[in-house]
């Protein structure tokens, strides 16, 4: 197995808004089968801007596994005319990147970028893209979800968030990140477990648990205003929010008739209404792409499974029968497979299974792995696993076949979930 | 197993502290308490009632003990911990003033929602006991900490069975 180790510590001393400095370190695993060549040339103009851009697209280019970074070697056009395009031909590379970027009086970011087919020798994409003052790193994302839609047709995910909660001792901090783990932000820091963060549809809000009020409640905070709001909060515990596609509804599983039961509200906390009646643990509920239905765990068949079940009431249907428990399942985005933590003899797994074949297949090795999300492209699942003794992010792509992992500067990295397209 | 005593406890300032160390805070009080018990008047019984050893302070005794402990994805009282959720059970029925908060916890297998709900089964098990046995609805609270509160960190059966436990927590 080929294994490329990437490291990009030390890139966050380049100005940047973020509330922690936290440093990170990033491996890569694996290859994708088919690796697209390119050539990322540092971009003219503002030398250090240009070459804080292309790290960033390395990055994110390495990380989706589908791409080979061809060394510019020497070569830097900066412009369309500067390319002789047999340079990059014997380098065997198929498409290169080149630009300038400069910042403007007040201080915004501007980047001027072209990406060639080096094959057939035209321009597939002329196109400036700018940010604020400090935002360096998102014109990178940008730019690099501009360069996998061109080669790759899908969707790029760079320039998306994830949240997650970091525990240091007794200190909990619910973060919201770049997709690469940068540009980190504070949500929420306090002596309280924090669980299960939740991005409304639209990713202005997060759902979320917190134990600040002596047990598990539920929250709602906007990522604008920063303004917060306990939307369940009744006796023992109210937990594992989930929005409905359409953000009009909020999943929650509460206690307050007796076992961990799922019921529906309004965001707000409004109107609810419950949706499972087992007596037995039903939590985790994820809705279908479509807002039709709905998947759970639920230990009523005797074990930890996954269950389905229309949103509008009926029968739940089982969907895992493999060895072990079936926990945290969620549908990809086109609804055609879902994603679940499997346990099976003592090690956790990512799995995938898909809906009309009922195939299941693990995605990772295992060892300490939960939690898992897709990236809203379908192509990358984030998850909370373990290295050296700490809890980090990992992803790895819904081929199985390339494997990231995120190390934050301290603590443990837990309840990862990965955000919409804004 | 379950006396083993860690050193590099997590202490969470609620949980791990009442249920590690009931010897400690139950000696301090029971102490002085004694003389006055046995020379009080029969007569006085409030001041009698006060000063008497309260058995919740007995560090020898059965309520001393203070936690219930489960096997891997249980939720039920296992036999060996019937006695003591009885025992307290008896207590907080003679006891009406006092209440008690049940703080039910799980080892780290299993998903932190499915252990959420997990362990406030577990803590609703031990409610459901004491109330059949004389205690009041009103005395009794439940929560549940999952697997956020770990009181030992390993991944192994020794921090896990440490793990897998409610916590029986008086109010002060």
């Amino acid at each position: 197995m080929q294994k490329i180790l990437f490291s990009v510590l030390g890139l966050l001393m380049l100005a940047q808004s973020s509330v922690s400095n936290a440093a990170l370190s990033i491996e890569i695993i694996g290859a994708g089968e088919h690796q697209i060549p390119v050539s990322i040339v540092p971009f003219g103009g503002d030398e250090k801007l240009g070459l804080a851009i292309s790290e960033v697209v390395t990055g994110d280019l390495l990380r989706s596994g589908l791409f080979r970074l061809v060394d510019p070697a020497g070569k830097s056009p900066h412009e369309a005319a500067e390319v002789h395009y047999p340079d990059w031909q014997v380098r065997g590379t198929e498409a290169l990147a080149i630009g300038t970027v400069s910042a403007q009086a007040d201080g915004r970011i501007v980047a001027r970028f072209r990406l060639l087919d080096v094959v057939k020798q035209v321009e597939l994409i002329g196109q400036a893209v700018s940010a604020g003052d400090g935002q360096i790193r998102a014109v990178g994302h940008r730019i690099a979800d501009l360069i996998y839609e061109k080669l790759t047709g899908n969707q790029g995910v760079f320039s998306t968030r994830i949240a997650y909660v970091n525990r240091q001792g007794k200190i909990f901090s619910l973060i919201v990140a770049d997709s690469d783990g940068h540009n980190e932000q504070i949500v929420l820091k306090q002596n309280e477990p924090i669980m299960s963060p939740s991005w409304s549809p639209d990713g202005s809000h997060l759902a979320y648990v917190s134990f600040e009020t002596g047990h598990a409640a539920v929250f709602v905070q906007s990522l604008y205003t920063h303004q917060r709001k306990a939307v369940a909060d009744f006796r023992g515990s109210n937990s594992a929010p989930a929005w409905s596609p359409d953000g009009k509804q909020l999943a929650v599983v509460l206690t307050r008739d007796g076992s961990s039961q799922i019921y529906l509200m309004r965001p707000d906390g409004g109107e609810i209404r419950r949706i499972t009646f087992s007596g037995a643990i039903d939590t985790e509920p994820n809705f279908s792409p479509d807002g039709q239905s709905m998947l759970f765990t639920s230990d009523r068949g005797g074990s930890a499974q996954v269950y389905r079940m229309p949103v509008a009431g009926g029968a739940a249907q089982r969907l895992t029968f493999a060895a072990g428990s079936s926990y945290s399942p969620r549908h990809s985005p086109d609804g055609k497979s879902f994603v679940f933590a499997h346990l099976s003899g003592g090690r956790f797994y990512i799995s995938l299974q898909d809906f009309q074949t009922g195939q299941m297949e693990a995605l990772t090795e295992g060892g300490w792995e939960k939690k898992p999300s897709f990236a809203p492209n379908g192509r990358l699942i984030l998850f909370a696993s373990e290295a050296r003794g700490r809890g980090i992010l990992a992803t790895v792509s819904s081929d199985g076949r390339v494997k990231q992992h995120m190390f934050t500067q301290s603590g443990d990295a837990r309840e990862p979930v990965w955000g919409p397209h804004l | 197993m379950k006396k083993l005593v860690i050193s590099i406890v997590l202490v969470n300032l609620l949980a791990a502290c009442a249920s590690q160390k009931p010897h400690e805070t139950a000696a301090v009080p029971a102490a002085p308490a004694a003389p006055v018990a046995t020379s009080a008047p029969a007569t006085a019984a409030a001041v009698a009632a006060k000063t008497a050893v309260d058995p919740l302070n007995d560090p020898t005794g059965i309520l001393a003990g203070r936690s219930v402990y489960y096997p891997f994805d249980v939720s039920a009282v296992q036999d060996a911990d019937k006695p003591l959720v009885q025992a307290h059970a008896g207590y907080l029925s003679k006891n009406a003033a006092r209440n008690l908060r049940l703080e039910g916890n799980c080892d780290e297998r299993g998903s932190n929602e499915y252990n959420l709900a997990l362990g406030q089964r577990r803590a609703d098990g031990v409610m459901k006991m004491l109330e059949l046995g004389g205690a009041k609805t009103g005395q009794l609270n439940s929560v549940s900490y999952g697997e956020e509160k770990p009181k030992a960190t390993g991944h192994e059966e020794s921090s896990w069975s440490q793990n897998r436990r409610t916590d029986l927590n008086y109010a002060k």
